[in-house]
């Protein structure tokens, strides 16, 4: 737990600008030169209901949200109601400053709003006594009246984020700048405003004792702050898709909004129609006329899905599809990240089928495996699937501007023009070999359009001879099936030699104890075992993107250089680890899980302590949230 | 030079030219109304002047499903009560094709009925066949959302207590801007009709009625239609919505009893169809987007021209 770092944490109620608020400063902080990662907690619920919004920024890469935290802002929540005793919501005004003090670090930082959160409700959780105890510094300050003087009680996060930034001793430039940027010049000045009065008020009112100061660093290049769903959308872009049909769902929103409101500009299309079942529909049809298209949602809405995710195996309709992993089953916790529909992706959908999928672990990887699912779906007449969940949706890195500097590819891979068509097999009627014998390279046979001279078939989600005709002879039956399921072995193949980079290695290379790791845990478990050998402990991990076809290479060495490795993944019934068991037929007495299910995503210290507690063997559960599933045959 | 030169290609085109030349026979039974809709289909194509290639024949499952694998145009016999998103899609992509969706009562107005209401409500341009025989007829002999109330069936052997649905009106309701009702046993009005459906620019629903002697014996199909154009007793105003409801009410009201009415009940040319109505919003490009993945000069904007806003 370093102390170079400033964990900002600002809390308050759903609706009360903490969302805009928070990307204001992490780009500030960005701006200021440091590395950002943002962590977003929210209830579900459209006003009021605690939420929060962290920014972990320092000199050097942060990959996860940190242990804890080390600022809070807590302005209180200005929509709080119901106020019943027992109520589920609660109307604790209270809530953005008590729920979230047992995070805060020895010695850190809390500015509240005095104006919202009143004196008797302070007191009543014990404050000061807390404060006294880990040495935290509590600043009572009226940002309302703040606000409410020179602007509109609203405003009160920016006072907020004036005080924050006099406490850090922060230049204001930065966000003079952003709010020019962003605000209209009819507020811009109220807002100006109140940020330098809260600035030079806190200066000159309060004695600062704490040690905490924002930390300095510069960035060579430049840099662009952006989520995952931000990367899935902009890799689909630059893989050429342009046509996005979908049906909201959260957290899978993001990536359709994106799409839906740049589309337009760039001559491309967006449908949002009435479920997902016409959804995945219609991105097949679009396919199948020749656009590049993609649809998506999230668990609940994906399975309505496996019906058109089928038909495109079948009819080798090119498609992609993005889901978007929140905690389940049935509509589970609609805000909260889990990694539990693994082997929902992967197996949903009748019969033998088969599709690729990804999983990328951060923001990078979401833009590139987006661009390669476009890539493999067109090449190889495939629907290709994006997993990934609700907190690499909405968490916010900073990436160089240049990572994002290329060509797009918009190429309909292996599909003919009139001229190719001219030379391709017929049948004696005149019809297009469309599912042809011959010409199968890596198994695909090529594909034409609707619309195009001499390229005439029928594409149907029965079995079909090759111009596309019904048919249940059995050769071409097994002719066809196999050569639809061998396109994962050419896959492979590609992925293979082009791509090894989807699974990521870090940690000590020599090291006899592995950690594995999938999705978006990525970032904690990198962090986790970075600071194990910083420790003396020695330890190597993985972390796996391609889920299918599965990289049994790289596994089976990874797996054959340790004695034990431990799985870590946010489900409670160890789905990747199940995979792993299942794609290699052997490891079983190798593998431990650690898994973690509440909603929260993993901190970097609950798998340093989830591999303290297995390697050690110590007779104790794990403090945190999470399960430990020993490995077979214990 | 176009990526997609079978489109409005002109010349004399054989009605023989959408038969397909080798296999598949038909496995309708015999007597089978799909038939009437695979023949006027047949006969309609070449007389508004389109090619097999031009042509996009969306299906979904059921006797009726296998429409386009007798027909031999572009086709995509899809999964059942799903011809419509896929149909909407293709246009949207591509809208210089010709899009003829078309699919059976269960498939159409039961499991896809979602679909129907939206795409009628957004009047994609695209011809919607429903060969309505008023059962399942693939799944063998199954009630349908069009079976009448009491029809008694393996799976409903005390008689259905459900109404049967009112497709006329439920198309009209949900804005289709034509909607007429045409049957196999009226060979020269269902060609006419078609021929219609394809030339009317918005979401053309045709309700074909389709006997299916195997397994729908009763139906009142077989009995001699009236065709409403053509009788006196029935004068009204087809572009006039309620005298249009009033109609299909009178038709739906008494098919089950004796009397067949077809014919033309709604045409609306004014409402401009969805592709129209989304490029007017600036939702939908002015060229086909099928045709610019086929350009080499076409500019492909690049997300690196959108970070700004992240910067
Ligand atoms: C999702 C799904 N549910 C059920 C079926 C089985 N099924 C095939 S055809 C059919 C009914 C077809 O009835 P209809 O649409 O009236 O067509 P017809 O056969 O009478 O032409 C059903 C239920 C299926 N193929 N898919
Ligand atoms: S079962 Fe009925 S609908 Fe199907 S082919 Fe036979 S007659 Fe036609």
């Amino acid at each position: 737990m370093s102390d170079d770092e400033l964990i900002w944490r600002i809390a308050g109620g759903s609706g009360d600008g903490i969302d805009s608020t928070s990307q204001n400063f992490a780009k500030a902080l960005m701006r200021s030169g440091l590395d950002i990662f943002t962590h977003r907690h929210y209830p579900s619920r459209i006003r009021g209901g605690h939420t929060y919004v962290e920014i972990r920024a320092a000199d050097h890469e942060v990959q996860s949200r940190g242990d804890g935290y080390n600022f809070l802002l807590s302005l209180g929540d200005s929509f709080a109601r119901n106020p019943q005793e027992e109520a589920f919501y609660g109307n604790e005004e209270i809530k953005p400053l008590s729920e979230n003090l047992d995070e805060l670090r020895e010695g850190g930082i809390i500015v509240y709003d005095e104006g919202l959160i009143s004196e008797e409700d302070v007191e009543a959780i014990n404050l000061e006594e807390r404060a006294e105890e880990n040495n935290w510094h509590v600043f009572p300050i009226d940002l309302r009246s703040l606000a409410k003087e020179h602007g509109r009680e609203v405003m009160r996060n920016t006072a907020g984020v004036g005080v924050t930034a006099a406490l850090l001793d922060m230049e204001l430039e930065h966000i003079e700048n952003l709010m020019s940027d962003a605000m209209s010049d009819d507020i811009l000045e109220a807002n100006l405003e109140i940020l330098h009065e809260a600035y030079e008020m806190t200066i000159e009112e309060y004695d600062f004792e704490h040690d905490l100061r924002a930390p300095e660093g510069t960035h060579e290049t430049e840099q662009a702050l952006l989520s995952g769903s931000n990367a899935i959308a902009y890799g689909a872009i630059d893989g050429g898709c342009r046509f996005i049909s979908g049906y909201p769902m959260t957290p899978w929103t993001d990536v359709f909004t994106i799409l839906s409101q740049n589309f337009p500009d760039m001559g491309g299309i967006s449908e949002q129609v009435e479920d997902e079942i016409a959804a995945a529909a219609l991105a097949v049809g679009a396919s199948h006329a020749g656009v590049k298209a993609m649809s998506g949602s999230s668990g609940g809405g994906f399975a309505l899905m496996s019906e058109p995710l089928g038909l495109a195996e079948m009819t080798e309709t090119p498609l992609v599809l993005v889901e978007s992993m929140r905690a389940g089953p049935s509509t589970g916790m609609p805000t909260k990240p889990e990694q539990g529909d693994l082997e929902f992706v992967l197996y949903t959908s009748q019969g033998d089928s088969s599709r690729v999928v990804f999983a990328p672990g951060t923001i990078e990887e979401a833009y590139e495996q987006t661009r390669l699912a476009f890539d493999i779906a067109w090449e190889y007449q495939i629907p290709t699937i994006i997993i990934y969940d609700q907190k690499l949706s909405g968490e916010n890195t900073n990436v160089d501007v240049e990572f994002f500097d290329r060509e797009p590819e918009p190429g309909l891979g292996t599909t003919l023009t009139e001229e190719e068509l001219l030379e391709a097999a017929h049948d004696a009627s005149g019809k297009f070999e469309r599912f042809g014998y011959d010409d199968n390279e890596k198994n695909v046979s090529k594909r034409s359009l609707p619309g195009q001279k001499g390229g005439r078939y029928l594409a149907t989600g029965n079995e079909h001879s090759p111009v596309g005709h019904i048919s249940e002879d059995p050769d071409n039956r097994v002719y066809q099936m196999t050569r639809r399921i061998e396109k994962l072995d050419s896959i492979r193949e590609e992925l293979d030699e082009e791509h090894p980079s989807n699974q990521t290695y870090y940690g000590d290379e020599t090291a006899d104890y592995g950690i594995i790791t999938w999705g978006s845990s990525h970032g904690a478990v990198a962090e986790a075992v970075e600071r194990l050998n910083d420790d003396g402990h020695s330890v190597k991990g993985i972390t796996v993107s391609d889920m299918m076809p599965f990289p049994e290479k790289e596994m089976t060495e990874f797996l054959e250089s340790v004695d034990e490795a431990m799985v870590v993944e946010m489900n409670a019934t160890a789905q990747f680890r199940g995979l792993i068991q299942k794609e290699l037929g052997r490891f079983g007495e190798k593998l431990t899980s650690l898994l973690k299910y509440n909603g929260n995503p993993f901190e970097p210290a609950e798998v340093v302590e989830g591999y303290e507690v297995n390697v050690a063997e110590e007779e104790r559960e794990p403090t945190a949230q999470v399960r430990i599933e020993p490995a077979a045959g214990d | 030079m176009s990526a997609f030169n079978a489109i409005g290609e002109e010349r004399e085109i054989d009605r023989d030219e959408f038969t397909p030349g080798v296999e598949p026979q038909p496995t309708w039974c015999p007597g089978c109304g799909d038939f009437g809709v695979l023949k006027s289909l047949k006969q309609a194509l070449p007389e508004v002047g389109k090619t097999p290639e031009e042509v996009l024949t969306v299906t979904g499952i059921g006797c009726s499903g296998k429409l386009n694998s007798y027909l031999d145009t572009y086709g995509f016999h899809t999964i059942h009560g799903r011809s419509l998103p896929v149909a909407r899609a293709a246009k949207l992509a591509n809208p210089e094709l010709e899009v003829i969706a078309a699919g059976g009562d269960g498939d159409g107005y039961g499991i896809g009925g979602n679909h129907w209401i939206h795409t009628a409500r957004e009047n994609h341009d695209i011809t919607y066949i429903v060969f309505n025989n008023e059962i399942f007829g693939l799944t063998k002999g199954q009630t349908s959302p069009t079976s009448p109330k009491g029809h008694k069936s393996k799976t409903q052997p005390s008689g259905s207590a459900k109404m049967p649905l009112r497709p006329l009106s439920m198309s009209l309701n949900a804005g289709a801007s034509y909607v007429a009702r045409t049957a196999a046993v009226n060979p020269n009005q269902a060609k006419e009709i078609i021929k219609e459906a394809i030339e009317h620019d918005g979401f053309a629903h045709v309700d074909f009625l389709t006997q299916c002697p195997t397994w729908n014996k009763d139906a009142r199909q077989y009995v001699p239609y009236i065709d409403v154009q053509e009788s006196d007793d029935y004068d009204f105003d087809v572009t006039d919505r309620r005298e249009a409801a009033e109609m299909m009410h009178e038709t739906e009201d008494v098919l089950n009893e004796g009397t067949v009415l077809t014919g033309r009940y709604y045409v609306d040319e004014d409402r401009p169809s969805y592709t129209e109505e989304k490029k007017a919003v600036g939702e939908l490009p002015d060229e086909p987007l099928a045709e610019r993945y086929f350009d080499d000069d076409a500019e492909w904007e690049r997300s690196y021209d959108l970070l700004d806003r992240h910067k």
